[in-house]
């Protein structure tokens, strides 16, 4: 018997595909999550929106935390570290969480460094806006992808804006002969082996979900019918008038993502969604997207 | 014969992809309507409380439960086996929908976190006498069959780790995510 191969941690994001993944600051949110039909939950102290509105350096949270959401649910639970961050990395596998997600989110710890994801046994999901970047986290060791899009916003542009551009590079990449695929791969600053993989298979090497502003269930078909495999929604659901209701409603419009009747019925009477930011309103470097090398 | 595939949510595509390889395009089942089109269903790995709550929101319960072993076979993979079992262990608080429809007590991610998560080679003497390649993830375990429940598989420690009732089947690996698709032919013999 062999314990967490690469296969079991390609695997159980593969078991994840067609769901929501979302953001709970309380075991209490994580029941609700649960209860509404979220895959899986991640642990965070603070959802990104309050993250861009309190500021300071946001970094793992407490393991108490952690634990205590852990406890409270039968899915798999996920914690955020910071980037380059790998002794909170140890400490979440210390605690035994089923994901880690080293995220833009929090403030990044290195500057030049991604963890090292092959040192771990637990499974890593990373952000990418591109699929150099992506192809650069598999490299390291990513189990699941996820494009960044701009997280606590409730702005989908940037998460439409990044599964466009990964999906039309790989179908790009497809028509392209060997000789092509040589120059791609140097000028994205990704193995050559990935991006030759990618072009023969004509999909990711791991599965990748959306990220960062979804706020309603025309913004999960939305992303849905863009491609990608699920969806993380941070403070999309908890920011919102009636968490429990919009949860469940995004749940089904992940599922029934290509049948528009059943996504106008389950989008009404929600409440209020969570309140949106423009992408052009947020000073350059308070932009999460950009972090990450 | 028409093979369907539940869709509501895990890893359908791979069950897919696995039937692709031997010329059988499987249909996509998300509403009754599509239910009734299919004379063999599988339903995948995914996360067992999703499943089972759309199962009940979206009225495919009681089709399900009407068709189940006369003219449907059902196969559930993991998630899928726990979602035809007839009692579970370690639900997620307050309990959750399953179909009920296999004499089988299964205990969910009986084998710890994802860090015990594991490949092992699995003996399944109706399927030969090749080992198939076995992958867990966050696996449920069968904690008793009854009596109508023949045991089809086990790790070399003895352990169940595939069984079938008539027509219905429950296995608590991923033959999808291997490249060994005897699981899926004996499937459609059923």
């Amino acid at each position: 018997m062999e314990k967490s191969t690469w296969k079991t941690r390609v695997g159980l994001a593969q078991m994840l595909k067609g769901g929501v993944i979302m953001d709970v600051v309380t075991p209490e949110q994580a029941r609700i999550a649960e209860e509404a039909g979220a895959v899986a939950v991640m642990a965070l102290e603070r959802v990104p929106a309050d993250i861009r509105a309190q500021g300071g350096v946001a970094r793992m949270s407490d393991p108490e935390l952690i634990l205590a959401i852990k406890e409270a649910v039968t899915i798999p639970v996920m914690a955020k570290v910071r980037i380059g961050h790998f002794v909170e990395a140890q400490i979440l596998e210390a605690l035994g969480i089923d994901y880690i997600d080293e995220s833009e989110v929090l403030t990044p710890a290195d500057e030049e460094h991604h963890i090292n994801k092959h040192k771990f046994q637990i499974p890593f999901v990373c952000g990418c806006k591109n699929i150099g970047e992506g192809l650069r986290r598999v490299a390291e060791g990513a189990a699941m992808l996820r494009t960044k899009g701009e997280a606590g916003t409730g702005n989908v542009v940037e998460a439409v804006r990044h599964a466009r551009t990964v999906y039309s590079e790989v179908r790009r990449l497809q028509s392209m002969n060997e000789d092509e695929l040589f120059v791609y791969a140097k000028n994205i600053q990704a193995p050559y082996e990935l991006v030759r993989q990618v072009a023969e298979t004509g999909s990711l090497p791991v599965v990748n979900f959306a990220a960062g502003g979804i706020a309603t269930p025309a913004d999960a078909a939305l992303m849905m019918q863009l491609g990608v495999d699920g969806l993380f929604v941070g403070s999309g659901i908890f920011k919102s008038g009636d968490p429990q209701q919009r949860a469940r409603a995004i749940v089904e419009a992940t599922t029934y993502y290509n049948d528009p009747a059943i996504i106008a019925k389950v989008s009404k009477g929600l409440g209020e969604a969570m309140v949106g930011i423009e992408i052009n309103q947020i000073p350059a470097e308070q932009l999460m997207a950009q972090r990450g090398w | 014969m028409s093979i369907g595939l539940l869709a509501l949510q895990g890893d359908f595509r791979e069950h897919r992809a696995t039937l692709r390889r031997f010329g059988i395009e499987a249909l996509e089942v998300r509403l009754p309507q599509q239910l009734a089109a299919v004379s063999h269903l599988i339903i995948p790995g995914g996360e067992s409380t999703t499943i089972g709550r759309l199962l009940t929101r979206y009225a495919l319960v009681e089709p399900l439960r009407a068709r189940a072993g006369h003219d449907l076979a059902i196969w559930g993979t993991c998630a899928g086996a726990i979602i035809l079992a007839r009692e579970l262990r370690d639900t997620k608080h307050g309990g959750q929908p399953t179909l009920g429809l296999m004499d089988i007590t299964l205990r969910r991610n009986a084998f710890g976190s994802q860090l015990d998560s594991f490949e092992a080679p699995i003996n399944a003497p109706v399927l030969g006498p090749t080992p198939l390649p076995g992958v867990f993830i966050r696996a449920p375990r069968f904690e008793s069959l009854g009596p109508k429940v023949q045991a089809l598989a086990t790790l070399p420690d003895g352990e169940v780790v595939a069984a079938r009732q008539g027509r219905l089947m429950a296995t608590t690996f991923h033959p999808e995510l291997t490249d060994d698709d005897r699981v899926h032919r004996y499937f459609l013999e059923l």
